[in-house]
């Protein structure tokens, strides 16, 4: 019984942790997959969305270390900030940024993520420095457990949900086909009358909000946030993974990636766990590794992931192409 | 003036040609292969390392360049080989991609081996009494004459051999070398190996300024590609005058800023240069 409890409890945290990365797969969905915007600052807009939810919810700090915070606002409000904030910075990096090519784009993203985790981690004032913000509201908490976690779950699931109807709808509607336009032909789209400055914008910042959101999501989760917690290796690289796994420019790829790749690096981590004691702490980095070769392995052989890319369906009787099939 | 030199100037030379030795490389890569090599810091962490177990030795860490930067390359060719040579015909940004994967794999490698712990070739020295009232190391001085050795060995090749020419020709348009017959897969092994070999002897210089820890390379990327993108993509000349501009830049800004937002300003002035001047100071390519 009590096993079997243990397990419950492992498998919720377990979909919890994935549902969570689904959601900044989901953004880097809409940067990457169907803009072809090139985001590895994903780690950046994780920490802004963390830390903006924490600071708008947590309890007040410690007198020993004192920073921002301690509004102890609604939850909703937090994350509703943290999407704003996470939102505001990406409008203000791209509207600098995405003129560039995507090389350079790629290059900025990372500079950007980087300053804003040293300034996380830097300024205590802001929000503790090292010592991170702790006491975060977490929902359902007073609920006996397993409930509490069960019912997180439920709500990390039902935030998944309702992106991946959002911009389903989206990327099925005029503004999707534009976007997948601009991904394959620039020039030509610009050609047709669209305005891919600002297209590329938009796609940019609901990404990155999105991206704020998963990280608010998991301070919620943690109760506590840390420096840490921002680490590129998972908060940028196992997304990108992710992504390219399941399938970039498909969303249910983007969440099955996450649940995957997820699933892959918690069991490798059993594995470890049954090595040595010395060997244990070795083989985290193997599993690292291992990572990095999967993305390679999926980029040379699988390019297009588990679920690939669909043609939208062009809502207007059969297309030439389906006459010419049937003819 | 002697306050002024020993706090900034002479680590900002060091520094600077630290992060000119890894631009080359960026720039040549980035106008042949027309990728951004996102593993070219774990390059130069890779080199810091391999000297490790020669300085146990007793090796001087100085003369372990060469040999860290004929391993360092021959790993590159065949990191080329086996992770970036297939998307030759793919878009760039795959590379990116790719190459991002490598630089996971190299720093997971470097923690398995080496562990999270710092190392040091030498224990800290004090400064050379007859160099008074400058404070400069023997140290400083091994950097200084390696890096002299070095910057004029590259510019040898790249100006007085059929290799060196070649590559500059590709660097400057790949299409217009392969019309004229140069051999591009070949010179393509050529630029990793420069690239490579100049990466490692500068991370084994950064250790011997510093220290050697898995991350050290990979915290010097983007002022790297910075001094790269100031001094003109495909410009080897460039990337030399844009490693020292970005090094000196950093620690002058030390006056004002917090030394912990260094690396900000390299990110500054590269976001400036890419919208003002994308072509760079030496008129570079805009890719």
């Amino acid at each position: 019984m009590e096993t079997a409890g243990g397990l419950i409890l492992f498998l919720v945290g377990f979909a919890t942790l994935a549902g969570i990365a689904s959601v900044s797969t989901l953004g880097l969905n809409i940067c990457w997959g169907v803009t072809g915007l090139f985001n590895i600052g994903i780690a950046g807009f994780y920490a802004v969305g963390a830390y903006t939810s924490a600071i708008l919810t947590a309890e007040p700090s410690v007198p020993s270390n004192p920073h921002l915070g301690g509004y102890e606002l609604p939850i909703p409000v937090g994350w509703a900030g943290a999407m704003v904030i996470s939102a505001a910075i990406a409008w203000i990096v791209g509207k600098v940024c995405l003129r560039l090519r995507a090389d350079y784009l790629a290059i900025a993203t990372i500079g950007i993520a980087e300053i804003i985790r040293i300034t996380f981690r830097n300024w205590g004032a802001l929000a503790g420095g090292s010592y991170g913000i702790h006491r975060i509201p977490k929902p359902f908490e007073s609920l006996p457990q397993p409930w509490a976690e069960i019912f997180f779950l439920i709500l990390v699931l039902a935030v998944v949900v309702v992106i991946y109807w959002v911009i389903e709808r989206g990327i099925n509607s005029p503004w999707g086909r534009v976007m997948r336009a601009i991904r394959e032909n620039e020039l030509a789209a610009a050609a047709a009358g669209k305005d891919v400055e600002r297209m590329r914008l938009q796609a940019f910042v609901y990404g990155s909000a999105l991206m704020g959101l998963a990280g608010a999501l998991s301070a919620h989760y943690l109760k506590q946030f840390l420096p840490e917690d921002t680490e590129p290796l998972t908060a940028t690289f196992l997304i990108w993974v992710m992504l390219i796994a399941g399938g970039s420019g498909n969303n249910k790829g983007a969440i099955l990636g996450a649940f995957v790749v997820w699933g892959l690096w918690t069991m490798s981590e059993f594995l470890t766990d049954l090595l040595s004691a010395e060997w244990a702490t070795r083989a985290a980095y193997i599993r690292v590794f291992l990572i990095g070769l999967l993305l390679q392995v999926v980029l040379q052989f699988f390019s297009r992931g588990i679920i690939p890319e669909k043609a939208p369906v062009i809502p207007r009787g059969e297309s030439n192409a389906a006459k010419a099939e049937a003819g | 003036m002697v306050e002024f030199f020993n706090d900034y100037i002479l680590s900002a030379l060091v520094l600077g040609s630290i992060y000119a030795l890894g631009a080359i490389g960026i720039s040549m890569i980035y106008a042949i292969l027309r990728f951004a090599h996102f593993a070219h810091g774990d390059f130069l962490t890779m080199g810091a390392y391999f000297a490790l177990p020669l300085v146990a030795l007793g090796v001087h860490p100085v003369l372990t360049i060469p040999v860290c930067m004929a391993i360092s390359a021959v790993i590159a060719v065949g990191t080329d080989y086996a992770f970036y040579r297939p998307f030759r015909k793919s878009r760039p940004i795959i590379m990116v991609i790719a190459s991002f994967g490598v630089a996971l794999m190299l720093r997971s490698l470097f923690q398995l081996f080496g562990g999270v712990d710092d190392y040091y070739y030498w224990s800290i020295q004090p400064p050379l009494e007859s160099l008074e009232p400058f404070l400069v190391g023997a140290k400083h001085l091994y950097i200084g004459g390696a890096v002299i050795v070095l910057i004029s060995a590259t510019h040898y090749l790249l100006a007085y051999t059929r290799t060196g020419k070649a590559m500059r020709a590709m660097s400057d348009d790949p299409d217009l070398a392969r019309v004229t017959g140069i051999p591009t897969e070949r010179i393509v092994v050529w630029t990793w190996i420069v690239g490579a070999a100049l990466a490692a002897a500068a991370g084994v210089l950064l250790g011997m300024d510093t220290r050697i820890k898995f991350d050290m390379g990979w915290n010097l990327l983007l002022p790297m590609f910075a001094a790269a993108i100031l001094g003109g993509l495909g410009r080897p000349y460039g990337a030399i005058a844009g490693g020292m501009v970005i090094g000196g830049l950093e620690e002058l800004s030390t006056i004002v800023i917090p030394g912990d937002y260094k690396s900000a300003v390299a990110f500054a002035v590269m976001v400036l240069v890419l919208i003002f001047r994308p072509q760079g100071i030496f008129k570079g390519r805009v890719l």
